[in-house]
């Protein structure tokens, strides 16, 4: 008889890892890949007082202000802007602004966005059709504007670090909880009508178990997926937002998306490194975090994922009771 | 008719377990309707939404010249713009105002918000087009090529090209693509949609469309042509192959999951070609998702045009738009924004026709 | 006669996430020329893989070793173009599921003249021709006409009819039959078992006939090779087969197969007391959406079921059955009529009233591989019910109630710390009873319970729950298509048509002398494991089908 087995442990079935696991070739490639860059930007982010050679506001020192839009070199590594910053030095600091608006966002639109898309789902009814209509109102409508309004209104557009901060992060939150909500609205709707959802309810168990122990806990595995796209999505529309001047002050943090529209007005005389710079820096993360999201998808469908075999093939597999 | 002949007519009654499609056996008549009556609660919302967020915090007096007045200057605009009446009250006289295709006039210059749509909607269709164009010709045939050589070598590096065109924000692009071609190389003009001589003659022409392409061609003068072509370049191309990225990625995840659907093995078991088995029978029943995702993808292209006019100095409606934001004018910025809530709902109600017109289940 | 095709020691592998599996091992066979040649075997068998191996349609992951000589040529070596000028003309594959073997984007005749010109030998309008030419040969009315329909348009019995119109279409050696009518209601399944009778008859071809179903093999089948983990464990024809079976595994195959008139209870002794259900003139309708039409799917039944009675209800898909079980397991509201169950109305129920009576009902759900929660382990879903209904903290709290009903269902203790994906789809149906018997309900809902299980596996579920009825003495409905099925177990059957019940009694009663004409149609179309007992049935078939019209509610 079979013995009871030890259970998979933790770190197999976290999300990115027991994908690993399972993937090969390409697939595994672009997630250790996608994985590895996301992972440096993290550190980076930690790291930014340590290895910033200047703070992000800091366009002179002690031997008086920095040279303005001076090309790289020893003193400064990647050249100064406009403004006599090091451009450098904002690059490095501006990843902790990008990741701590993205955790932020995320964090607001998967609890808000995955209750909605719960309650909405199972439940059905007349709250059901009015919150899809909203959502597929807002879904389709262009990110950047919303990002617009919401953070006109939360900082009417200029801003201190933690209000400009709060304010992109809740400005994408509008935007991503109708995703959240989509996707598990979705699954909670498959999942009603699954045999084993339904037998709860034969049994006479209470909606709120229902939902929670049987719905959401097998509703989450599309998760990953959104969650990494959508931070690169965040990414984008936090450096739009700067791009137009509307996201956080250059004073009171580092963002890639203001540097870089300063750095319009570069370009015509041929000044390079204040936007290539900061530009590479958001190409990358946003890489690496589609890199991740794009493996994952491939991975936790079956029938993208390579070296799987297909649905319907006759295979041996034990069969019959326990006789 | 026979008993037997009665137990095979079509009747797949809808379980629980599987609702039918709710456009399934509509007709298609009906269904344009009924996604027509659509239209009005989405555009319903998008406005309302925009509304209250605008107006939960304040009003867009105050924000725009509030420190530059005395409490009792900004008291007095308030009280003669009407933002002192309950909100409700404001909120169902601006639904009246849309309703009727009116969406405010702009604080700083006093405009109405329909005639900036007159004179610069053109220059962002004419974006959106060239975008498009490059979208189209470089994303769906490159998808079906990466579909077809699946998880081969050509798929890797178009996959991997796709994900860098997303990646890529639309003004990195254009500042790339600028420094590239306009500083360096000197091929092609820094910005603009002509240069000024050229605008001054289109200017000249007999009621100009504001839509330069067709301007440029009636003008008849290869100058012109030419001019206006190169401005469009590299703002086309930036938009675009932002856009190509995505439609690539589209087509390819599409037509690999219609791939593995049965009758394409059934087809196979026929002799039909691999080759034929992408572009015929993957490649149309793929276009239904694919279509209606394109259609999200429009939103994208507008929020993706603002950026793309401010990097080009292209004059449309986004340009105008971020040009409203840094005089910090707000009615024009709800205004416009409005505006364009109303232009996404009717591209997406074009494009869920279409889809359904490709898809003969709900034809028939 | 000449060979049609001749597979030699053919041996299949696949990569899987756990390595190489073996899916045929060795197999060799011949088919003569307008030969049926049926490949038997359950799930698992490797007889899916052999039968798509012949036109190599095996997915990229499969190696494949050994020769599938079709017409002089071996297929195995093929690639390109060559393998293309093999495909639909020297063999062709009728599919399993006809409503995705079609693509839904174009027309039949489309897809139709396809096939003809992928091989070059027509213009568009031979092609036509041809196409409707084909589709009145297989029996589909106004050819001219529907051949510019898109499948939708057709029924699954009219589509699988253009499937097989397809294969037929190039006039190929060799047909592979891959489980040909396997998803389609029994009275369709008769007729495309007598057109493919004629694809061999009148178009010369051979069939190799994949099927789990051994009426369906004795009604068509000239030879027999059985396979078993990818290996052919007996070969013969198949007269020879049904009277005496040589190998161990093909006698436990026929014996699994459940005959009509064979039953597993003991009879029930009537009682004085009160119905557990009772339905009068009960109507449940689905809305219709945008203004469309509802849809009844149950019109007007009366029926009662007595304590400790097994009422079997049957009927093909659309009858309206499974509906009735969701009613009275109150997963669905009914609209009209009344629905007592156990003494509770359920027209305009609320579900807080109903609430205290759902741990006197059990239910048991068709599909084995979704009845389970995939987070929870067997032992914390069994536990469910007492949990639910305060009669334990946790699951821990009811482990030893919960491993007294694993032993009753006959499944091993440990098999309580798995995860459903880690069971076989019999042991999860057992643990579903198990579940579903946990309260000792008085009243048991059975949902077509073995449709999804192999023949050897569900005769040994349908035992169990003839055991765990006589032991526990619950009420039950028991649903299902099949009527020999029903009549293992039920005290009563009765028979649904399109929402309406047309006949109710003993088994002996309806399957003995069925009084409706569709229960008579029913029980003449249901194939028989005898090859000769079969092809009289056949004849009293065609005998029914001759007569006039008779109506639904007649």
């Amino acid at each position: 008889m079979a013995e009871p087995r030890a259970k998979r442990s933790l770190a197999s079935r976290l999300p990115v890892i027991s994908h690993i696991r399972q993937s090969s070739g390409l697939q595994r490639g672009m997630l250790v890949a996608g994985t590895i860059i996301t992972l440096a930007f993290v550190l980076v982010a930690l790291l930014a007082p340590l290895i910033a050679p200047y703070h992000y506001n800091e366009n002179r020192d002690a031997d008086g202000p920095f040279p303005t839009q001076e090309a790289p070199n020893a003193e400064h590594l990647w050249g100064t802007t406009v403004g006599g910053y090091d451009v450098l030095s904002r690059v490095i600091w501006g990843t902790q602004t990008a990741l701590l608006v993205v955790i932020i966002a995320i964090a607001l639109s998967i609890v808000i966005g995955v209750l909605l898309g719960l309650v909405s789902g199972y439940l059905g009814g007349w709250i059901d059709r009015v919150l899809v209509v909203i959502a597929d109102a807002i879904y389709p409508f262009p990110t950047l504007l919303l990002a617009i309004v919401t953070s006109i209104v939360l900082a009417g557009g200029r801003s201190t670090l933690w209000s400009g901060i709060l304010a992109a992060a809740v400005a994408i939150t509008v935007i991503f909880i109708p995703q959240y909500y989509r996707v598990i609205r979705a699954e909670a709707v498959r999942l009603k009508s699954e045999a084993f959802v339904e037998s709860a309810r034969v049994l006479g168990t209470s909606t709120g178990r229902i939902l929670f122990v049987h719905v959401l806990r097998n509703s989450t595995r599309s998760i990953p997926l959104i969650l990494t796209l959508n931070a690169s999505e965040a990414i984008l529309t936090l450096a739009g937002l700067g791009f137009l001047g509307f996201g956080i002050s250059p004073t009171t943090a580092a963002e890639w998306g203001y540097d870089l529209n300063r750095a319009l007005a570069d370009t015509a005389s041929g000044i390079w490194w204040t936007g290539v710079f900061p530009g590479a820096a958001i190409v990358l993360l946003v890489l690496g975090l589609t890199l991740m999201g794009e493996s994952l998808n491939d991975i936790a469908d079956p029938k993208l994922r390579l070296r799987r075999r297909r649905k319907g093939t006759d295979l041996p597999a034990v069969q019959g009771g326990a006789a | 008719m026979s008993l037997l002949q009665e137990a095979e007519a079509p009747a797949d009654p809808p379980t629980p377990a599987s609702p039918r499609r709710s456009s399934g056996g509509l007709g298609l008549g009906r269904y344009i309707l009924v996604r027509a009556l659509l239209i009005f609660p989405t555009v319903l919302i998008l406005v309302t939404l925009v509304f209250f967020l605008m107006r939960v915090v304040g009003d867009p007096i105050t924000a725009s010249v509030g420190g530059r007045l005395t409490e009792a200057q900004l008291q007095e605009r308030l009280e003669e713009a009407g933002y002192l009446r309950p909100i409700w009250v404001q909120y169902v006289e601006y639904l009246g105002q849309i309703f009727t295709g009116n969406f405010g006039r702009t604080i700083t210059d006093n405009r109405e918000i329909g005639d900036i749509l007159v004179q610069y909607g053109g220059a962002t269709l004419e974006l959106v087009f060239y975008a498009l164009i490059v979208a189209f010709l470089v994303g769906v045939p490159l998808g079906m090529v990466a579909a077809y050589f699946r998880d081969r070598a050509p798929d890797a590096v178009l996959r991997i090209l796709a994900i860098l065109a997303y990646a890529t924000p639309v003004f990195f692009a254009g500042l790339l693509l600028k420094l590239l071609f306009s500083v360096w190389l000197g091929w092609l003009p820094l910005g603009g949609r002509a240069s000024s001589r050229v605008q001054l003659a289109l200017g000249r022409l007999d009621d100009p469309t504001g839509i330069y392409l067709i301007d440029a061609l009636r003008s008849g003068n290869s100058i012109i042509i030419g001019d206006v072509l190169a401005h469009a370049v590299l703002p086309g191309l930036a938009l675009g192959l932002l856009t190509a990225g995505v439609f690539l990625r589209l087509v390819r995840t599409n037509l690999i999951s219609t791939l593995g659907n049965e009758y394409v093995d059934a087809a196979r078991s026929r002799g039909v070609s691999e080759f034929r088995l992408v572009r015929k029978h993957a490649y149309k029943p793929a276009l239904i998702p694919i279509v209606t995702v394109m259609g999200l993808q429009i939103a994208m292209l507008l929020g993706g045009a603002v950026l793309t006019e401010t990097t080009f100095a292209w004059r449309g409606l986004g340009f105008q738009l971020a040009q409203y934001l840094g005089d910090r004018d707000f009615v024009a910025v709800q205004g416009i924004v409005a505006l364009l809530a109303v232009i996404v709902a009717l591209t997406n109600f074009i494009v869920d026709v279409i889809a359904a017109i490709i898809d003969p289940r709900v034809r028939y | 006669m000449s060979k049609a095709v001749e597979i030699r020691d053919l041996r299949i592998s696949f990569a899987t996430d756990a390595g190489d599996v073996t899916a045929v091992d060795g197999v060799s066979l011949d088919v003569a020329g307008g030969e049926v040649l049926a490949i038997v075997g359950e799930s698992g068998s490797g007889k899916t893989v052999t039968a798509k191996s012949i036109l190599k349609l095996l997915p990229s992951t499969a190696s494949t070793r050994g020769a599938v000589v079709l017409n002089g040529t071996d297929v195995v070596p093929l690639t390109g173009d060559r393998l293309r000028a093999v495909r639909g003309a020297d063999a062709a594959m009728v599919f399993q599921e006809p409503s995705t073997a079609l693509n839904p984007v174009y027309t039949v005749g489309w897809q139709l003249a396809e096939g003809l010109r992928a091989h070059g030998k027509y213009t568009k309008q031979q092609a036509r021709a041809k196409a409707i030419e084909m589709l009145d040969r297989v029996g589909i009315p106004d050819p001219e006409q529907r051949i510019d329909h898109y499948p939708h348009q057709f029924s699954g019995g009219q589509k699988q009819r253009i499937v097989i119109a397809m294969a037929l279409v190039l006039d190929p050696e060799v047909i592979i039959a891959d489980e040909p009518t396997t998803a389609l209601d029994v009275t369709v399944q008769a007729e495309i078992l007598d057109l493919l009778r004629r694809c061999r008859d009148e178009f010369g071809a051979a069939i190799v006939l994949i099927t789990h179903n051994m009426g369906v093999v004795a009604d068509l089948a000239d030879r027999v090779a059985v396979m078993y983990e990818g290996r052919i464990v007996e070969q013969a024809d198949a007269v020879t087969l049904f009277a005496s079976p040589q190998h161990e595994y093909t006698k436990r195959l026929l014996g699994s197969v459940p005959r009509i008139g064979t039953s597993l209870k003991e009879p029930w002794v009537a009682t004085d007391d009160a119905a557990v259900v009772e339905a009068r003139g009960l109507v449940i309708e689905y809305p219709g959406r945008f203004g469309r039409a509802g849809f009844r799917a149950v019109d007007g039944v009366d029926l009662a079921i007595a304590p400790g009675e097994v009422l079997g209800l049957v009927g093909e898909s659309g009858s309206g059955k499974t509906t009735i079980g969701r009613a009275i397991a109150g997963l669905t509201r009914i609209s009209d009529g009344s629905l007592s169950v156990l003494g509770h109305e359920m027209l305009g129920y609320r579900e807080r009233d109903f609430r205290p009576l759902r741990k006197r009902i059990g239910f048991v759900f068709q599909d084995p591989a979704t009845s389970f929660n995939p987070k929870l382990t067997i032992a914390e879903a069994v536990a469910e019910p007492f949990v639910v209904h305060g009669e334990a903290e946790n699951a821990s709290d009811a482990k030893t109630r919960v491993q007294e009903l694993l032993e009753a269902v006959q499944l091993p203790r440990a098999f309580g710390e798995r995860f459903p994906h880690e069971l076989s789809g019999g042991q999860r149906q057992r643990a579903s009873l198990a579940r579903a018997i946990a309260l000792r309900p008085p009243l048991l809902i059975a949902d077509e319970p073995t449709s999804a299980l192999d023949v050897s596996v569900q005769a040994r579920v349908l035992e169990l729950f003839a055991e765990l009825q006589r032991e526990f003495g619950f009420a039950s409905l028991f649903i299902s298509h099949d009527l020999a099925v029903v009549d293992l177990l039920a005290d009563r059957i009765a028979v649904l048509y399109r929402g309406r019940l047309v006949e109710q009694g003993t088994g002996a009663e309806v399957l003995g002398a069925p009084k409706h004409p569709y229960t008579q149609r029913l029980l003449a179309s249901l194939p028989v494991p005898d090859p000769i007992e079969q092809a009289e049935r056949r004849e009293q078939l065609r005998a029914l089908r001759a007569l006039p019209t008779p109506a639904a509610d007649g």
